[in-house]
């Protein structure tokens, strides 16, 4: 057990560590001073504000200290939950933007997630089944993971969208509302919701159909499938058998594709300027507020560790394997 | 970034028959590479969008971002895809796009395939605590998220081109690669025919680029595929958030000017709808083709 | 008679043609009787073995009869031999290591077996405890997943599964060839030990190994190119061979316990025939320093003494 999440622990750790250092390194890796091209391109409004920024950003960065203490700082920073301020949005706390917009991110990427997954591994299933189905499935499968999920979210916030005015094209809610807990608001966000929620869910549902069609068929040419044919057991059992173990390797399949759906879910908010962590990046860079940029990075970066994390658990308690291991029961 | 859609493993792939001769199997994977539709119409496709981008673009008179048509005109024998609002012809711009698309495949899935590979042979051939680091790194870059690793990188360096973009692509999407082609030198490197040339003292990268390889090659050819459909996405995200390569066309830029011009309120469908057809049409039938190549090198399946 | 198997062909359709994988063999075993299948890699034993329980996906029938005590087996419908799957005819795999799902428990596995068999798990329970006893194995391996068995725990285990419902005929492909030497004799033991106690009646044990079979087997077959060569007590077989082949089988083999394939190079010169284009008349005939003009006609498998059935023309 301690060994099994040690070295899970210990990889994770060491990736937040290198998304930290990229983020410290790359402003210093740019020719010139990163700090006054970043403020010149900024597009600032107040004069105060550039004044203090600087100020802040030569705090933040540091520029005349030794490397290593510039490094440390960095650290420190981090640790006191500090990602500095934003330009776009000056001067609130990049922190703050990020938290506001980080139920919005999750309210997307969770249910299509899981709802995707789901649903992915039951149609693939089912293709294994017969050379018909699978001549239908397995196409449409690959289409859906060859297609750009900002296209997906274009089309479907055109057609469903504005030709044929279903749901509301761009927003996270109504212009005139404010976030309350009355009916009115929370269907209104519904709304808003669901349009970019389809079109992750679809683009992730051909990879899992796809996934679980190529485990179940490998698992049905196992050994231990050919054993129980041979004592005339029924389709029925090898087929649960099959799908049960083509589950696992699509739960490690969850973890590696973690990234991809993030990333799909960025650009799709940004399509329908939904206020989640996507819209802050497609802010940040318009506005070349880059503190903004790396702190929702690093957020990104947790998040994924996070939910690596968890994927990782719940794969222990389904796998035998695993916790026969971690027992430390095995030959 | 795409799918680690796993491949099958071909060292379970069945023994061919001691009764073929040498030549017999590659003739018959052509016969069946031949006879194979998914392969035949996924190729085909691939190749004709190959065609445009190559051939077609010495053929038009306007460069992608000349500005000489009236704007926002629908498709027409003047205009095949229309126009923007600023009077470019979207076709020269699709055709120029098809171009860099393939061109951000080839380099960043080239990049990423070498580095997996390379990676992935040593860890597997050689074991010990050569593996044991190289597969840390493989986990640490795995679990970062490629595509917001891109956005920080790009958004800080000021101007690049295609072949700088498809760099950085190469360099974060190869992890998968590594590990899928890790386990299985593995397995191949415990085979007699490895231990024998070992024992023999032939050095290692002979022994992986003369022995290993060619066992696996219609499996590394297949990983290389799917790296390339993962590189022109990954570009495509990239250019759609507007972090694209500042000189060139390519189809996400189209879909960038698209969104940022309003063609969805305007309701000029056929400024978005061609670029993300293309590039969904030129991944879709490279996976389509995999399946296929699937079929023909691994028997087992040709029955499914 | 447990087994009859007549004329029994079944061949691999390739795109070149049909390999011949098994081409008329006609024997018979016993009640009770152990018969060893020998013969080099690429006789057609595992075809045979397969032929007998399931056909794999590239195997075609194409004639004959397999009857088994008395009742003609539909080996070409895979459903209908689901029948007899198991119940009447059943195997002991190759892949003994890996046979079994390695995310269910053990215990739990037999019993989804059994009840979608239609057999009550209840019924057989104690008999299973007492069989896993038999074969120096805890009850609670039932309660384990595979991976907490050993190599040996696990082969065992399966012969315990694939015996559980006293089959007439047990099928054993190349079980021990995987195993070091002791354990390949405890594995030859317990089947003959399930043979003494009417677990099953008759048995096709196929391996490498001849000393082994010799151990065990009451009877030898051997087979050579898709057909049968030679079939006698295993006595006669190692002491009084008649068909060519067999004789320089058995001189090739340096010693007791060296497994005849290693040293098929140095022991009998040339290879088995390609069976996707098999010469004409005696497959063996490129082989054999007794072959003639004769030889370009098939010898026939007949009984040249008792009990001892050769196919050669120059067995007498
Ligand atoms: N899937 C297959 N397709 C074509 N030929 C096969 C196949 N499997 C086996 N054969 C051929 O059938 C013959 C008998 O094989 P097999 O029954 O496996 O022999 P053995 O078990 O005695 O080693 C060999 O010539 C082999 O090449
Ligand atoms: S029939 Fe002829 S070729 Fe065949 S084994 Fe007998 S002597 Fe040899
Ligand atoms: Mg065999």
């Amino acid at each position: 057990m301690r060994k099994y999440f040690g070295r899970k622990i210990f990889v994770y750790a060491l990736t937040f560590f290198a998304a930290v250092t990229i983020n410290w390194m790359i402003p210093r890796l740019m020719p010139g001073d990163p700090i006054k091209s970043r403020l010149a391109r900024a597009s600032l409004n107040d004069a105060g504000a550039a004044e203090a920024l600087y100020g802040y950003f030569n705090k933040m960065f540091g520029l005349d200290l030794p490397l290593w203490q510039q490094y440390l700082n960095f650290w420190v920073s981090l640790f006191q939950g500090d990602l500095g301020i934003s330009i776009w949005n000056f001067p609130t706390p990049v922190i703050d933007l990020i938290l506001g917009a980080v139920p919005y991110s999750l309210g997307l990427l969770l249910p299509s997630i899981i709802l995707s997954w789901l649903v992915g591994n039951w149609f693939g299933a089912y293709a294994a089944r017969s050379k018909w189905l699978d001549n239908t499935i397995l196409p449409i499968g690959y289409i859906l993971t060859a297609t750009p999920y900002m296209w997906l979210a274009l089309l479907l916030a055109w057609s469903l969208g504005i030709v044929a005015g279903l749901f509301p094209a761009a927003g996270s809610y109504g212009l005139s509302l404010q976030p309350a807990f009355t009916w009115t608001f929370i269907s209104s966000l519904l709304e808003h919701w669901f349009l970019p929620f389809l079109s992750l869910f679809l683009v992730a549902l051909g990879g899992w159909a796809i996934g679980m069609r190529n485990m179940i068929i490998y698992e049905l040419e196992s050994e231990y499938s050919n054993y129980l044919q041979a004592l005339g057991a029924p389709r029925r059992l090898i087929r649960k058998y099959a799908f049960r173990n083509a589950m696992l390797p699509q739960l490690t399949g969850l973890a590696v594709q973690l990234g991809t759906v993030v990333a799909g879910a960025l650009l799709t908010e940004i399509v329908f300027s939904y206020q989640g962590l996507g819209y802050l990046i497609l802010q940040a860079i318009q506005n070349q507020d880059f503190f903004l940029l790396q702190g929702t990075f690093l957020f990104i970066v947790i998040g994924v560790l996070i939910a690596n994390f968890i994927i990782d658990i719940v794969y222990a308690l389904v796998d035998p394997r695993v916790r026969v291991q971690m027992q430390g029961g095995a030959k | 970034m795409t799918a680690a859609q796993p491949l099958p493993d071909p060292t379970t792939a069945p023994e061919e028959p001691a009764v073929a001769t040498p030549k017999a199997p590659r003739l018959e994977a052509l016969y069946f590479a031949l006879r194979n539709p998914k392969l035949v119409v996924g190729l085909s496709i691939v190749l004709l969008f190959l065609l445009v981008g190559l051939v077609v673009p010495p053929f038009l008179e306007h460069t992608p971002g000349e500005r000489y048509a009236p704007p926002l005109l629908p498709p027409s024998a003047e205009h095949w895809f229309g126009t923007t609002q600023f009077g470019q012809d979207l076709f020269t711009q699709f055709v120029y796009g098809i171009r860099s698309t393939f061109l951000v495949g080839f380099l960043g899935g080239g990049i990423a395939a070498v580095i997996g590979m390379t990676i992935g042979f040593v860890a597997g051939y050689k074991g010990g605590w050569i593996d044991e680091v190289l597969n840390m790194l493989t986990n640490v870059v795995l679990v970062l998220p490629t595509l917001a690793v891109l956005f920080i990188i790009a958004a800080y360096v000021d101007s690049y081109g295609v072949v700088t973009q498809s760099f950085f692509i190469g360099m974060t999407s190869w992890p998968w690669a590594a590990r899928a082609v890790r386990s299985q030198a593995l397995s191949l490197s415990s085979r007699d025919f490895v231990d024998l040339a070992r024992l023999s003292g032939v050095r290692p990268w002979k022994i992986i680029v003369r022995d290993i390889a060619p066992n696996m090659s219609s499996y590394l050819f297949m990983t290389f595929i799917l790296l390339f459909g993962g590189a022109v996405l990954a570009a495509a995200g990239l250019d759609f958030v507007g972090l694209g390569p500042n000189d060139g066309m390519s189809l996400g830029l189209i879909m960038h000017q698209a969104v940022k011009w309003g063609a969805l309120q305007l309701g000029v469908w056929w400024w978005f709808v061609p670029p993300g057809l293309g590039i969904t049409a030129i991944v879709g039938s490279m996976y389509v083709m995999n399946v296929g190549l699937d079929e023909v090198f691994n028997p087992k399946l040709r029955e499914m | 008679m447990t087994l009859e198997v007549s004329d029994l062909r079944v061949y691999y359709r390739t795109l070149r043609g049909d390999v011949r994988a098994l081409d008329g063999p006609t024997f018979t075993v016993a009640d009770g009787e152990i018969m060893g299948l020998a013969g080099e890699s690429g006789s057609g034993k595992s075809t045979l073995s397969k032929s007998l329980i399931r056909l794999d996906g590239r195997m075609r029938y194409i004639g004959g009869s397999v009857t088994l005590d008395g009742d003609e087996m539909p080996i070409w419908d895979d459903r209908a031999m689901d029948e007899f799957r198991y119940k009447r005819v059943s195997i002991i795999p190759q892949y003994a290591m890996s046979a079994m799902n390695p995310t269910r428990k053990i215990g739990k596995m037999i019993a989804e077996l059994l009840e979608s068999r239609g057999v009550r798990f209840r019924d057989v329970r104690d008999e299973l405890h007492r069989r896993l006893e038999l074969v120096e194995l805890e009850r609670d391996v039932l309660d384990r997943y595979p991976l907490e068995l050993s190599g040996g725990m696990k082969q065992r285990t399966v012969m315990v599964i694939s015996t559980l419902l006293n089959p007439s005929l047990l099928i054993a492909d190349e079980v021990t060839s995987a195993l070091d030497v002791s354990t390949q004799r405890a594995v030859a033991e317990t089947l003959v030990e399930f043979r003494d106690r009417e677990f099953v009646k008759s048995m096709i044990v196929v391996t490498h190994d001849i000393s082994l079979v010799y151990q065990i087997a009451d009877t030898i077959m051997v087979m050579y190119g898709g057909r049968l060569a030679e079939k006698a007590s295993a006595k006669t077989i190692i002491e009084m061979p008649k068909h060519p082949y067999t004789k320089m089988l058995l001189d090739s083999l340096p010693e007791v316990g060296v497994k005849y394939e290693d040293k098929r190079l140095s022991g009998i010169p040339g290879s088995p025939p390609g069976l996707l284009n098999p010469p004409q008349g005696c497959r063996f005939r490129d082989r054999c320093p007794l072959a003639d003009k004769q030889c370009l006609e098939q010898p026939p498998f007949v009984e040249v003494e008792s009990d001892h059935h050769v196919a050669c023309w120059k067995a007498e």
